[in-house]
């Protein structure tokens, strides 16, 4: 049996969670070092007519379990049908999106198979000279990072956050192979069940979407002042960000919030002021392609991780950069 | 009802220092917390004991003085805890870890049955939120996720509703007895322990089992039990950039202004 790089493909209400195609990406890489086949697995109801979307992002196969019981998530059928297929194919490497579903069942997955389990990690690669999965990630609120392999469980397993990878680009022409497997299991083994789901649209707020972020800092001074962060988000056909103090200020609330206890981004343009830096939230934002800091402080660590960096008061900077995208996109047409 | 609250005692993120030339934690002074997640479990479960009447026992893994974080938790309204230690538990990644709680608590059933086990979201110093779905997986409960509260417990039926803290939403659940729940912050706000209970936890005696205990196969215990391992730790690298600063001390804003936003437009974002 060739060696194979699988990736847990989310999906809810038929809606696939981009995470999965950026780790489609990222496997590519791994697949490629390892002489592997990636593999992408599905499961859900009626997901079969959609099982063609993973080959677009990369899959050579699909592994596609499509059951009434999986219509919502559940951590036990999920599982089940995931231990099954990987004791059935046995891959090398299994990841999954670090959002809440994959956390929840990643860990029941790992369990069952008694195999090693590496959450949130920012760096993937296969080492050269022992063919081993070697996964990196910060511990201790990002003060450190930690390089962690598995050695001889299987498969070698690791969760990604939203984001942290880039996105790959989708190749309708690309041909793969579809394997439907069947789940084999009644309601009754099953110990929970929904009664309902409330949508609530300030949860619903994702910032990891905006192409552009506008975030604020403590040194914004007032809640008030976060309308001229609007603004020239409004500007840029961005959203506004926020720094765990503005947060914790109550200028904004937690959807907004980026960083190692906030949300991973990678925006292509990133808008800091008023924000010092720490490392707890340059975690969360050093992916964005171009960093734009506003600092009264010469020496703030933001600076260093800054494509171009400005050093005097947020609250006259900001007006003056909304006024000069303005005045560019009204000569621009 | 018989709940069990797992707690673990973690150093204080917000104090964690890297020693710049060797690389490695500073660790030394560094103040040691009960995981706030876990005090929010625990909070879960004292309003549970509040309202239907319920035993608390509180189960923790960790070296001598983690019955710190046990006393603590007696003096807001556990009734009993358990301290896990023993050197074969030393180094046990999340795999390890859920093996020997599950085992504990297995233990503790023996003589007083288990309806609910609780536990934080995650833990602050390692981030994984692993251990949780690994207990339930291994003792083979329900598992209920990221809980916001607990709407109602129905005795009769062996079930409880409980409401989950989702992207984009909450999901109510129901889930049969017995029950793993990982709690969020968000849940509630943790009580505080009066004088008199504060005086009374420090008095009280925690129970310390080390593996001669419970049952135990030791090779999945600790380092040994554990299939990941640390390859090495290092400070975050530094960003490979060099980046153009401008002064508004120095250069006038409209140019500034100016010069970035052509920027923005050459890199093609606009
Ligand atoms: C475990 C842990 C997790 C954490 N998670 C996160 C997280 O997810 N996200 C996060 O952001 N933080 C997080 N933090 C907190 C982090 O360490 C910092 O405390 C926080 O990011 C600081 O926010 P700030 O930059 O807005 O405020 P400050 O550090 O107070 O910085 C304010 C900045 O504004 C500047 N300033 C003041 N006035 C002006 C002005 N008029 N114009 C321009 N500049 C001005 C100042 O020079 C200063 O640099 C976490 C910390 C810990 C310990």
């Amino acid at each position: 049996m060739k060696k194979s790089v699988w990736i847990f493909i989310e999906q809810t209400d038929g809606k696939f969670n981009d995470v999965s195609w950026e780790l489609l990406g990222k496997g590519r890489e791994l697949a490629t070092a390892l002489d592997a086949e990636l593999c992408g697995v599905l499961l859900g109801h009626k997901v079969i007519e959609m099982a063609e979307e993973p080959v677009y992002y990369g899959a050579d196969k699909v592994f596609v379990i499509d059951d009434p019981l999986l219509e919502y998530y559940r951590t036990q059928p999920y599982a089940h049908g995931l231990v099954a297929l990987v004791k059935e194919y046995k891959p090398e490497v299994f990841l999954m999106g670090a959002t809440y579903l994959g956390r929840d069942l990643s860990g029941a997955v790992a369990t069952h198979l008694k195999t090693g389990l590496t959450a949130d990690c920012t760096v993937l690669n296969i080492d050269e000279e022992t063919k081993l999965l070697h996964q990196t990630r910060p511990a201790f609120g990002g003060n450190i990072m930690a390089t962690i392999y598995c050695a001889s469980a299987r498969p070698q397993m690791a969760t990604v956050r939203p984001r942290v990878m880039s996105m790959p680009d989708r190749d309708a022409s690309r041909k793969g192979q579809i394997i439907e497997a069947k789940l084999g299991l009644k309601e009754t083994d099953i110990s929970t069940r929904r009664v309902e789901f409330v949508c609530d649209p300030s949860t619903s707020f994702r910032i990891e979407d905006a192409q552009v972020i506008v975030a604020g800092g403590r040194g914004i001074g007032d809640g008030a002042n976060f309308k001229l962060l609007k603004e020239l988000a409004d500007v840029l056909g961005g959203v506004v960000g926020a720094s765990r103090a503005a947060v914790d200020a109550g200028w904004l609330d937690w959807s907004h919030q980026v960083g190692q206890t906030g949300h991973t981004v990678r925006p292509r343009l990133y808008i800091s002021a008023g924000i010092s830096g720490a490392i707890q939230h340059q975690v969360g934002m050093e992916g964005s392609d171009m960093i734009i800091a506003i600092n009264k402080d010469p020496d703030a660590s933001i600076f260093k991780i800054a494509d171009y960096g400005i050093v005097g008061d947020a609250l006259e900077i900001v007006p003056a950069l909304t006024e000069a995208f303005r005045k560019m996109k009204g000569e621009s047409g | 009802m018989h709940l069990v609250v797992c707690v673990k005692q973690v150093p204080d993120a917000t104090e964690v220092k890297v020693d710049p030339v060797k690389g490695t934690l500073v660790r030394q002074g560094v103040p040691s917390i009960a995981n706030p997640y876990d005090m929010h479990a625990l909070e879960m479960a004292l309003q549970l004991k509040d309202e239907h009447g319920a035993k608390i026992t509180v189960l923790s893994m960790g070296p001598p003085q983690a019955t710190d974080v046990i006393k603590r938790s007696i003096s807001i309204g556990a009734d009993d805890g358990r301290l896990l230690c023993d050197v074969a538990f030393a180094g046990s990644d999340t795999l390890a870890t859920s093996y020997i709680l599950s085992q504990a608590i297995k233990e503790i059933e023996k003589t007083d049955p288990v309806d609910i086990v609780f536990a934080g979201k995650m833990a602050i110093d390692g981030d994984t939120a692993q251990v949780g779905p690994g207990i339930a997986t291994r003792l083979g409960y329900s598992l209920v996720t990221y809980c916001l509260g607990i709407d109602g417990i129905d005795t009769g039926r062996s079930v409880i509703k409980a409401r989950r803290q989702l992207e984009g939403g909450c999901e109510v659940v129901e889930a049969d007895l017995p029950v793993l729940i990982t709690v969020v912050k968000e849940a509630n706000e943790v009580r505080y322990a009066s004088l008199p209970d504060l005086i009374k936890s420090i008095r009280s005696d925690v129970t310390v089992w080390n593996k001669e205990f419970f049952e135990l196969d030791i090779p999945q215990c600790g380092l040994k039990g554990s299939p990941t391992q640390v390859k090495k730790i290092f400070p975050p690298p530094p960003k490979d950039v060099t980046p153009e600063i401008m002064n508004t001390g120095e250069t006038g804003l409209d140019e500034i202004a100016n010069t970035v936003a052509e920027a923005v437009s050459k890199a093609g974002i606009l």
